[in-house]
C-alpha cells in the first residue's frame, strides 16, 4: 500500500515538474508529444545487437533534463522501480544466445549479453522519454494536445475526469485502509473475503460520487457535450523544436556517430 | 504484465497501435452515439476507483504474499465492454505516462492485451452468456471466474506473441508460453474470485448498479455483437496477415534470429551465405561495425560444429569502438555542460 501512496505523492511531484517556466516547458505540447513519439520509434527501430547506434540517443534526455531543469536522480529513481519486467524477459538473452561475439583473451562476450545490455539501454531511452514527457508538460496539456490530434473528444474527456478523480478516490481508499489497519495486529486478516468488501464499498461510494458529480454538472448547464477551453497557440519556434530534433533524430539514427568518432581517433593514431 | 517499448520492434508495436485504434475509434462512436450523459462522470470515477482499488492489498491464500486487483472485468462489468474499453485505456495511458509502467509505443498492446480480451470476448461470450440466463450470486461468481480466467489467458498469450514476434529477447516462444499461460492462470483464479466478491457485493448491495451499466447494449446485444465480433475476427485475420507480412520484411525479426539457427547449424561459407548479407546490414548498426566474419585462420581451425565465425575479430576494430562510443558519451557530456554553464545568461 505504501508503494501505491508513494507513487500518487510522485504524480503531483510530476504536476510541480510541469508547472516550470523554462524554454523547454513553454513548447507547444504538440511538438513534445510528436518528438517523443518519434524519438521511442526511432530507438526501438535499430537491429536488436544495437549498443553504440543507441549511445547518441542520449543527447535528447539529456539537453532535455538540463534545459527543463529536472532531477536526474529522481528520474533515475522512478526508472529503476519500474526496470524489473525488462530486466527479466532479457536476462534469459545472456543464457540462450551463446554465440560469441568478441573475444578479450580469455574473456568472451556472447551475442545474448550484447543484446541484453541493448535492451537495458532502449528501455532507459524510452521510459526516460515519457517521463521526461510528463515533466515537461503536465497532464493537462497532454489531453488539450491529444484532442487538437483528433483522438475522440470522449477519451480525452475520459482522461481529464479519471486524473482529477483519481486524487480524491487514493485519499478515500488509504482512509479505508488505514481505518481497518488501526483495528488489527500487524494489518493481517486481509483476505481475500474482506479485502473485496473494503472495495465493494469503496465501488458503492464511487458510484454515489459520480451521480453527485452529474447532478452538479446538470445544474451548471450540462447538456452532453463538454468544451474545452482551447489556448494552445502553435508558433515557430515550436515547429523548429520539432523538426530541429527530427532532423538529430534521422542523423543519429543513419550514420553511426560512434564508429565515425573511432575511425576519427584510429586515423590520427594509426 | 505491462509490456515494455524495450521488447518491442517497430512493427509489432505499430501494427498493435492500428489494432487498438480501430477498436477504440469503433468503442469511442458507440460511446459517444448511445451514451446517457450519467456515464460521462461516471467513466472517469470508476476509472479513478480502479486505481484507488489497488491499494488495497489482499493476501492470497496459501503463500503469504499479497496482490491487487487489476480490473479489467469489473469494468466490463460496470460500464459495458465499449465504456469500459475506454477507461482501461484510460487508465493504462496514465500508467504509462506517470508510472512508466509499460511503455509509449506498447501502450497499443498493452491495452489491446488487457482490454481487448476482457472487454470484448471474455465479457460477451462468457460473462454475458452465463448471467444473461439467471442472475444469482452463483452464476454471477462461476461467470465472473471464467471470464477473468480467459481475459488473462489470452492476454498473457499475446504477451508472448508480441514478444517472440519482436524478436528483441531471445526467449523461444515454447518455453515462455509454459511458463507464462499457468502463471496467469493462477493470477486469473485469484483475480477472479475478488471480482466475483465484489461483483456479488454490489448485486447485494444495490443490484440496480449492474443493470443500469448498459441498459443500451442489452437491446441490441444479440445482433449486433454477432456482427462486431465478426469485425473485430476480421481485424485480428488483417493483422495477423500484416504482422507476418512486416516480421518477414524485417530482417532484424524472425528472419534473422531463423537465419542464425539455422546457420548454427550448417555454418554455410559466409562468402555466399545469408551471413553475409545480413552481416552488411548489421555492419552500420552494431557496435563493432567492421567486424570480419572469415579469418581463414580461424575459420580452419573451427572443426566444432558449434565454433561462430562472429567471434573472429580485429582487435583494432574493437578498439575503434569503444574509443567511438566514449567520446560520443563524453561529447552528451560536453552538451550538457555547454547549457549548463550558458543558462544563467540566457534565463
Amino acid at each position: 500500500m505504501a508503494k501505491i501512496h508513494h507513487a500518487f505523492f510522485d504524480v503531483s511531484y510530476f504536476e510541480t515538474l510541469a508547472g516550470q517556466n523554462t524554454p523547454v516547458h513553454l513548447v507547444d505540447p504538440r511538438a513534445k508529444v510528436l518528438t517523443t513519439l518519434l524519438f521511442i520509434l526511432m530507438v526501438v527501430s535499430f537491429d536488436k545487437y544495437a549498443i553504440s547506434g543507441l549511445l547518441p540517443f542520449f543527447v535528447f534526455p539529456a539537453v532535455m533534463i538540463t534545459i527543463g531543469d529536472l532531477p536526474l536522480s529522481y528520474l533515475l529513481k522512478k526508472l529503476f522501480l519500474v526496470a524489473p519486467f525488462a530486466f527479466f524477459i532479457g536476462i534469459f538473452n545472456p543464457f540462450l544466445d551463446k554465440q560469441t561475439v568478441l573475444q578479450f583473451g580469455a574473456f568472451a562476450i556472447t551475442g545474448g549479453w550484447i543484446s541484453f545490455t541493448s535492451i537495458l539501454l532502449r528501455f532507459t531511452l524510452t521510459v526516460g522519454a515519457a517521463l521526461i514527457l510528463i515533466a515537461t508538460t503536465g497532464f493537462r496539456e497532454i489531453c488539450l494536445a491529444l484532442e487538437k490530434f483528433k483522438i475522440p473528444r470522449i477519451f480525452v474527456l475520459q482522461l481529464l475526469f479519471l486524473y482529477r478523480y483519481i486524487f480524491i478516490l487514493i485519499e478515500e481508499a488509504s482512509r479505508l485502509v488505514r481505518a481497518r489497519r488501526l483495528r488489527t495486529f500487524n494489518g493481517r486478516g486481509m483476505t481475500i473475503h474482506v479485502a473485496s468488501s473494503l472495495i465493494g464499498h469503496l465501488l458503492l461510494r464511487t458510484i454515489n460520487r459520480a451521480r453527485r458529480i452529474h447532478l452538479a454538472m446538470l445544474c451548471r448547464g450540462f447538456d452532453g457535450e463538454i468544451r474545452l477551453m482551447r489556448d494552445l497557440k502553435i508558433q515557430k519556434g515550436d515547429y523548429l523544436f520539432a523538426g530541429g530534433w527530427l532532423l538529430a533524430f534521422l542523423i543519429m539514427r543513419f550514420i553511426d556517430i560512434p564508429a565515425l568518432f573511432g575511425d576519427l581517433v584510429m586515423g590520427l593514431y594509426p | 504484465m505491462h509490456m515494455a517499448d524495450a521488447l518491442l520492434s517497430p512493427a509489432v508495436g505499430g501494427t498493435f497501435w492500428l489494432v487498438t485504434g480501430g477498436v477504440f475509434t469503433y468503442s469511442s462512436k458507440r460511446v459517444q452515439h448511445e451514451i446517457d450523459s450519467r456515464k460521462i462522470p461516471l467513466m472517469g470515477v470508476i476509472g479513478a476507483f480502479i486505481f484507488a482499488a489497488q491499494m488495497i492489498n489482499f493476501t492470497i491464500p496459501g503463500t503469504g504474499s499479497s496482490g491487487h486487483i487489476g480490473g479489467g472485468m469489473i469494468l466490463a462489468i460496470l460500464l459495458g465492454p465499449y465504456a469500459g474499453f475506454l477507461t482501461l485505456a484510460s487508465i493504462l495511458t496514465i500508467q504509462s505516462l506517470f508510472f512508466a509502467d509499460g511503455g509509449l509505443l506498447a501502450l497499443g498492446g498493452n491495452i489491446f492485451n488487457l482490454g481487448f480480451f476482457p472487454c470484448f470476448i471474455a465479457y460477451p461470450l462468457v460473462y454475458k452468456r452465463i448471467t444473461n440466463k439467471r442472475t444469482s450470486p452463483k452464476s454471477i461468481t462461476a461467470a465472473s471466474i471464467l471470464s477473468v480466467i480467459l481475459a488473462l489467458q489470452f492476454g498473457a498469450l499475446f504477451v508472448v506473441l508480441q514478444t517472440v514476434f519482436s524478436g528483441v529477447t531471445e526467449l523461444p516462444f515454447k518455453s515462455f508460453i509454459l511458463v507464462m499461460q499457468p502463471i496467469h492462470l493462477i493470477i486469473g483464479l485469484i483475480e477472479g474470485l475478488v471480482t466475483a466478491a465484489v461483483v456479488n457485493f454490489i448485486f447485494k448491495a444495490e443490484p440496480e448498479i449492474l443493470q443500469v451499466a448498459d441498459p443500451l447494449q442489452q437491446n441490441d446485444s444479440k445482433r449486433s455483437f454477432g456482427k462486431v465480433i465478426l469485425l473485430f475476427a476480421c481485424i485480428a485475420l488483417f493483422a495477423g496477415g500484416g504482422l507476418s507480412w512486416f516480421a518477414s520484411q524485417n530482417p532484424d525479426g524472425l528472419e534473422w534470429s531463423i537465419a542464425k539457427i539455422t546457420g548454427k547449424k550448417e555454418l554455410p561459407p559466409p562468402e555466399q551465405g545469408i551471413h553475409s548479407s545480413l552481416a552488411k546490414l548489421q555492419e552500420k548498426t552494431t557496435l563493432w561495425p567492421n567486424y570480419h566474419f572469415n579469418e581463414p585462420g580461424i575459420y580452419d581451425n573451427a572443426q566444432t560444429p558449434k565454433a561462430s565465425p562472429l567471434s573472429a575479430l580485429k582487435t583494432g576494430t574493437l578498439l575503434s569502438g569503444i574509443i567511438g562510443a566514449g567520446l560520443t558519451l563524453l561529447s552528451i557530456i560536453g552538451i550538457v555542460l555547454l547549457l549548463r554553464m550558458s543558462k544563467p545568461i540566457t534565463s
